[in-house]
């Protein structure tokens, strides 16, 4: 764990930036397995019924997580960002422009359906989607590197739905720049 | 790993020739016929010199004529008589079994790694010669000796050249999935003669051979990104010819060897299909279009660069002059067409094609605008054409396992071509030796 220091700042970050954006609801599970959230890109967390501890936290269930929650899921030949993974660029988006110092690798990568280049060309493109909606939150071009991968490393093996749409992703990978 | 930067120590091997893997990485067969396959013998060759042959040269011209799909040999054990001369051949023994082609012959020792192999192709119902040749051989090249008489006899008999002294290249991955090793391999085109160009722990895809049969350019990830290199295979020697920031994919050579076409994305993200003139290092932008345009592939006669794109929408194949201009849409078939590869006479295109969710090779007859599916698969990629037009070599998967295939166009002959260890992907058919 080399990078262990720069995961602590961002680690406190997220708890801090969790809280300032959940309203008792704010929870997505799963992150590495990336399930695919509902609407907002929240999912809604339960709230046990005798009001005792509005907005706990249910075991198993946490706050969207700049260290966990770092992949960004895609439809078939597509490279648009769904409204469900904005919130998740955004908390990166201004993790890293409030970092100046902190630099991301943006991997993008496809299924394995389809031929090899094109698949390049879908991962670059999901790579650059991603950089946009990052430099809108002020991120500096300087911050961000890119490459595609195509089909060529999947997170996932198999040949069907479940792993092609794990495989259809882009993960945000921090460093240290410079 | 995950969740750092990957600083992979690159195992690079760019030895060429000089590194031999198992005498033969590839299993290759048949598993659909020509329906009537012409019942031939291929008799055992004579053999004058001292100790025993160190090539059966007969077996493997047997082996190669099987594989076409279009012959079968008879079994040694069938066999009435054992001529090695047309002077010896009883044609009425033949005649019995129902053989339709005799080939006879004799291997011999003329000196010091010197060999001469003679052979002659008979009709056996009109018993008259066909074909009769000597080959001076050495014992490095007797196995690309045999592979010229299984050619000249196939080409004497189907009026097509054969492709027995062909080779392919192709990518093998080994391992698991954090711990790949991807190997770029060339062997003869029956799998033997295995060679390593290069060994990575990281993506190797792409592979395209010069039109002189000389190079590889393939693209690479060693350096963790995507970059073009071209390499030679006799010296193994290699150079990065692309390193441009962004994707640097696909390459393609002229049909003259002069330029490579190829994507690149720049720094925009954007993949357009550019040009590079190998000698001065000049590169010349051909597509500008803010979708993908990637797999560019040059028609025989040089003239135009068909490609993928998605600029409708999904991935169809288009075609643009060399010179630049305006590109033409060529398929409208289906919502995923891709990875073209122009036959050798330019007539008809090879495509990766969306089959009701299956992906399959299917061919596009450019003149009819037809296009027919030729696979079965479901995962099937990567066709590339033989030198001859007549087959296409593609990857598949089988449970789970990546495998390479075989197809005649007219979709009679298939080959199942299996590798002794790990997955195989990404052939490419070599173009003709050079004599």
């Amino acid at each position: 764990m080399r990078h262990l220091r720069y995961l602590i700042p961002m680690v406190f970050l997220a708890v801090v930036m969790g809280c300032a954006t959940q309203s008792g609801t704010d929870t997505r599970d799963g992150a590495d397995t990336g399930a695919v959230a509902i609407d907002s890109g929240v999912t809604t967390g339960r709230v046990s019924d005798d009001g005792a501890q509005p907005g706990a936290l249910i075991p198993g269930d946490r706050a969207l997580n700049l260290v966990n929650d770092r992949i960004v899921y895609f439809a078939f030949d597509s490279a648009e960002i769904r409204t469900a993974d904005r919130e998740l660029i955004r908390l990166h988006g201004r993790n890293l422009a409030d970092n100046p110092d902190l630099s991301i690798r943006l991997e993008g990568h496809a299924d394995e359906r389809g031929s090899r280049e094109y698949n390049i060309g879908l991962g670059e493109q999901r790579a650059h989607s991603v950089k946009a909606a990052l430099m809108v939150q002020g991120v500096s071009t300087d911050q961000l590197t890119m490459v595609s991968y195509g089909e060529e490393r999947p997170a996932v093996l198999g040949s069907n739905e479940l792993a092609w749409e794990k495989n259809r992703r882009l993960e945000m990978v921090y460093g240290q720049q410079r | 790993m995950t969740g750092q930067f990957r600083l992979r120590l690159i195992v690079l091997l760019a030895a060429a020739w000089l590194m031999p893997v198992a005498k033969s990485e590839l299993r290759i067969d048949i598993t659909e016929g020509a329906g009537q396959a012409v019942p031939i013998a291929v008799v055992p060759f004579g053999w004058e010199g001292s100790g025993a042959p160190s090539t059966d040269v007969s077996g493997l011209v047997a082996a190669d004529l099987i594989r076409t799909g279009r012959f079968a040999p008879i079994p040694e054990t069938d066999m009435l008589e054992f001529p090695t001369t047309g002077a010896e051949v009883d044609f009425g023994d033949w005649r019995i079994l129902g053989i339709v082609y005799v080939i006879v012959g004799r291997l011999s020792e003329t000196g010091p790694d010197s060999y001469m192999i003679q052979f002659q192709l008979f009709d056996v119902f009109r018993g008259e010669q066909l074909l009769g040749y000597r080959l001076p051989s050495t014992s490095a090249a007797l196995r690309a000796s045999a592979h010229r008489v299984s050619d000249m006899i196939y080409e004497k008999l189907t009026g097509v050249p054969g492709i027995a002294g062909t080779r392919i290249a192709y990518v093998n991955v080994l391992g698991k999935s954090d711990a790949e090793i991807f190997r770029l391999i060339v062997s003869d085109s029956d799998g033997e003669n295995a060679r390593v160009m290069l060994e990575s722990a990281d993506p190797i895809l792409s592979p395209a051979w010069s039109p002189d049969g000389r190079k590889l350019a393939y693209v690479s990830f060693e350096r963790g990104h995507s970059e073009i290199y071209v390499q030679v295979l006799r010296t193994g020697a290699r150079q990065r010819v692309s390193a441009r920031s962004g994707v640097n994919s696909a390459p393609a050579w002229s049909p003259d060897g002069r330029i490579l076409a190829l994507t690149l994305s720049k720094t925009d993200g954007n993949l357009d299909i550019y040009t590079l003139d190998l000698s001065n290092q000049v590169l010349g932008r051909l597509t500008d279009n803010p979708a993908i345009d990637t797999e560019p592939s040059w028609s025989a006669d040089g003239r135009w660069i068909f490609f993928t794109s998605d600029r409708s929408g999904g991935p169809q194949i288009y075609k643009i002059s060399v010179n630049g201009g305006r590109a033409q849409r060529q398929t409208f078939e289906g919502n995923y067409n891709a990875r073209p590869r122009v036959s050798p006479d330019d007539q008809s295109i090879a495509v990766v094609h969306n089959d009701r969710g299956n992906f399959r090779i299917a061919v596009l007859d450019v003149a009819r605008a037809y296009l027919q599916v030729l696979t079965d698969g479901h995962l099937d990629e990567s066709p590339s054409f033989a030198p001859n037009g007549e087959t296409l070599i593609y990857a598949t998967r089988e449970g789970g396992r990546g495998l390479l295939a075989a197809v005649s166009i007219d979709g009679r002959i298939r080959q199942r071509i299996s590798s002794v260890e790990g997955d195989v992907r990404e052939p490419a058919w070599s173009p003709f030796p050079l004599n």
